[in-house]
């Protein structure tokens, strides 16, 4: 039995309603297993634990003698982490911290990086090798990475400014440290997604840019940028997914404590382990979705107006 | 009906055969998803391979042990060596990493855990003994019993009196110094609180950073809030308060804050960025004259440095209490009650109590003092010698905090609390009503 496909058009000129393509038994078996497995993946191990945290964020469990055992105590959960947590607050202001600086600093000098170096200036190989290879390096390696560099008294930035500043011991100023290395690998993440961005722009579009006279800025702003839109969408996207995401160096640097607080360590600090509150640490999970929630409503929003626009 | 594309030859045969392949590819993915999902269950993949591999004939017993620094590991291979020998029995043992095992306890003694595991008295123990997930082993300790302590006895035993627990070694917190250096600028060991600051002004005054402290790791610092809180309230006190049952915002709490603070000012600066073997680099490089620590400092001490190291019970504060009381954390085995091989494993608990294990241990990992009363102590290094006197001195013996008290509680509230201590020593009220409004969410009351 083969593929059966209709014109579009009926035979009396209206289109045609339904399905265009007509498929075969072995083809919708094939269909069915394609979209029902990875479905059922999904389904079982991304949207059922998610819609288990939120449920389990109105109980008290220890995690241990069965789920049974939980105990079911409204919103207390909540009221405790927003009202009797010192952690909290901290942690929601450095995911912030966290997410203004990705956007703010090092996105923007990714982009700038990339500019730069679509101009094919000299030896452009060797800085974008330069600039990428800190991407490569895992958060685990940067973690430690920044273990060295920040070091009171054997580290990389004590012994040549011959300071000696706790980097990472005080609490006001080890966010910022390690922000830094956090930028240095970020930066060059954007640079390589935008310098493909660029590659793909018609010059045409630049040439009429610069015989029409816009100065290097102005082109940039109103005819490059604009014309990036698909790739600027997938920036905004891993730049927020970054900041949501970070966890690995901080909880290297000191397990995120003492001014490197963040969501993502206040969870498994009150999930995994010997503290097992899996009650209490669903409740900060479910209030890290709900946060994460905002930007992919956004995104997935402007998606369909553009599908729509199209 | 007509094809809208022109038959080929051998097409029907080879969107046959494809959809076949196809068809086979997806169904052996599916099927191996099944059958992963179906064996693995609630355990880990560490405890799926062990289970698959572990041995049930008759005559072994399987260990879980979080010794997995080489020291102790070799000192517990020669023990089992010894017992394999003496008894015919095997010890099949999994090493795990020291704190990964600490981490995992939970789902490990509700998954596949082996039939004796190494842990720690205290309240970690009771904690798991009242849910069910040990073994009683009273009739262990009906040979044991006269060979420990009451000390001892006392911490091997569940909330509910019956012994789930058999120590192996102990080790104290105490006052560490370098002999050399008190010799040479005419220090005097202080016995009071008075003394203390008095010799730490000096030392100041000689260029000396006169307390090593450290506070990166979280746990440190809860050395020194132990003592001065059994100091100065007394063990009861802090034993009902590591237990809930006492507030964290009344005087007795505020005042251990307040008389830490005389002492911060003679700490090593930026400690909430040192590790602890910075700290102990800093004693061993002469830059601090003291340092509270358990004993097992001497690990980054060798030869002529170790020789010079020495201790001291921390001074006394209130002479009500005076020094009775010490941070002598126990650690030890218990019985899994998922355990197969039952007699086996109260034959290991047997021998592992017992002080001929305890000897070949502490032959290879010198750095404790054994449990039982019976050890040799004709071996002992200067420092077990000394451990062991300022252990059987002291009329009460505590756990360490992390292990006295409810782990969630002093791993998600003590640890930040006394770091927003160190940052902040001065707002004493806002910590301890913080402490306590978090103390009465874990504990209920």
């Amino acid at each position: 039995m083969a593929t059966h496909v209709a014109p579009s058009v009926e035979a009396d000129g209206t289109p045609r309603k339904g399905r265009a393509v007509r498929l075969s038994g072995r083809d919708r078996i094939a269909l069915a297993l394609m979209v029902g497995l990875p479905l059922i993946v999904v389904g079982g191990l991304i949207w059922f634990p998610t819609f288990a945290s939120i449920a389990l964020s109105f109980t008290s469990w220890d995690g241990i003698g069965g789920i049974t055992t939980a105990k079911w105590i409204g919103t207390e959960n909540y009221q405790q982490v927003a009202t009797i947590y010192p952690g909290f607050w901290p942690a929601v202001r450095h995911n912030l911290i966290w997410l203004g600086y990705l956007t703010l600093v090092a996105t923007p000098f990714g982009l700038f990086l990339a500019y730069q170096l679509d101009k094919e200036i000299r030896g452009s190989r060797f800085y974008q090798s330069v600039f990428f290879l800190p991407v490569v390096l895992s958060f685990a390696i940067i973690g430690f990475i920044v273990q060295l560099v920040y070091s009171p008294t054997q580290g990389l930035v004590n012994g040549i400014f011959g300071s000696n500043t706790d980097w990472l011991g005080d609490p006001s100023i080890n966010l910022w440290a390690v922000l830094v290395l956090v930028g240095w690998r970020h930066a060059g993440y954007i640079m390589i997604l935008y310098l493909a961005g660029l590659k793909a722009i018609d010059p045409a579009l630049r040439e009429a840019a610069a015989i029409d006279g816009a100065g290097e800025w102005h082109s940039f702003r109103t005819v490059v940028f604009p014309a990036l839109r698909p790739i600027n969408i997938v920036i905004v996207v891993v730049t927020v997914i970054e900041a949501l995401r970070a966890f690995d160096i901080v909880y290297l640097v000191n397990k995120g404590r003492n001014g490197l607080e963040l969501l993502s360590i206040l969870v498994t600090n009150n999930i995994i382990g010997e503290a097992s509150r899996i009650g209490y640490g669903s409740a900060i999970a479910v209030i890290l979705i709900a946060v994460s929630i905002i930007p992919i409503i956004v995104f997935v929003w402007n998606s369909f107006q553009e599908s729509e626009q199209a | 009906m007509s094809d809208a594309r022109p038959p080929s030859p051998g097409s029907a045969e080879a969107s046959h055969t494809r959809l076949t392949r196809r068809r086979l590819i997806v169904t052996g993915a599916a099927g191996a998803a099944a059958a992963y999902g179906l064996s693995a269950g609630g355990a880990s993949a560490r405890d799926l391979s062990s289970s698959l591999f572990r041995s049930t004939a008759a005559g072994t017993v399987t260990f879980g042990s979080n010794a997995s620094d080489p020291v102790p590991k070799k000192a517990y291979a020669n023990v089992f060596k010894a017992f394999a020998a003496k008894t015919g029995t095997k010890v099949d043992v999994n090493t795990v990493d020291h704190n990964t095992f600490q981490e995992q306890i939970n789902t490990y003694l509700q998954g596949q855990p082996q039939d004796v595991f190494t842990w720690f008295a205290g309240y970690r123990l009771q904690f798991f003994a009242q849910k069910g997930l040990l073994t009683p082993i009273d009739d262990v300790w009906a040979t044991l019993k006269p060979q420990f302590a009451p000390a001892f006895q006392n911490a091997s035993k569940g909330a509910d009196g019956k012994f789930y627990f058999v120590p192996i070694y102990a080790y104290p917190w105490a006052v560490h110094y370098r002999k050399s250096v008190f010799k040479a600028k005419g220090y005097t060991i202080p016995k009071t609180w008075d003394q203390l600051i008095a010799l730490c002004k000096k030392m100041k005054a000689d260029g000396l950073t006169p307390i090593a402290f450290t506070d990166k790791d979280g746990w440190p610092a809860m050395g020194t809030f132990d003592i001065l809180n059994m100091r100065i309230n007394g063990y009861d006190f802090h034993i009902r308060l590591m237990a809930g049952k006492e507030r964290w915002d009344g005087p007795q709490v505020k005042k251990v804050f307040n008389t830490w603070r005389e002492i911060l000012p003679y700490t090593s600066d930026g400690a909430l960025g040192l590790t602890w073997q910075e700290g102990a680099q800093q004693l061993l490089n002469k830059e601090a004259g003291m340092y509270m620590l358990g004993t097992f400092v001497g690990q980054q001490f060798t030869g002529a440095d170790a020789k010079d190291l020495d201790f001291f019970a921390y001074p006394a504060i209130n002479p009500k209490w005076g020094q009775d009381s010490v941070d002598a954390p126990i650690d030890g085995f218990a019985m899994t009650k998922k355990a197969k091989n039952t007699k086996e494993a109260k034959q290991l608990l047997t021998y592992l109590g017992s002080a001929a294990a305890e000897n070949i241990y502490l032959k290879s990992d010198p750095n404790n003092v054994g449990a039982n009363k019976g050890v040799d102590k004709s071996k002992y290094n200067a420092t077990q010698k000394k451990s062991a006197a300022l252990i059987a001195s002291s009329k009460h013996i505590a756990q360490f905090l992390d292990r006295d008290t409810r782990p969630d509680f002093a791993s998600t509230v003590m640890i930040p609390a006394i770091q927003q201590f160190l940052n902040k020593p001065n707002d004493v009220n806002g910590l301890v009503s913080s402490i306590q409004k978090q103390k009465k969410a874990i504990f209920g009351s």
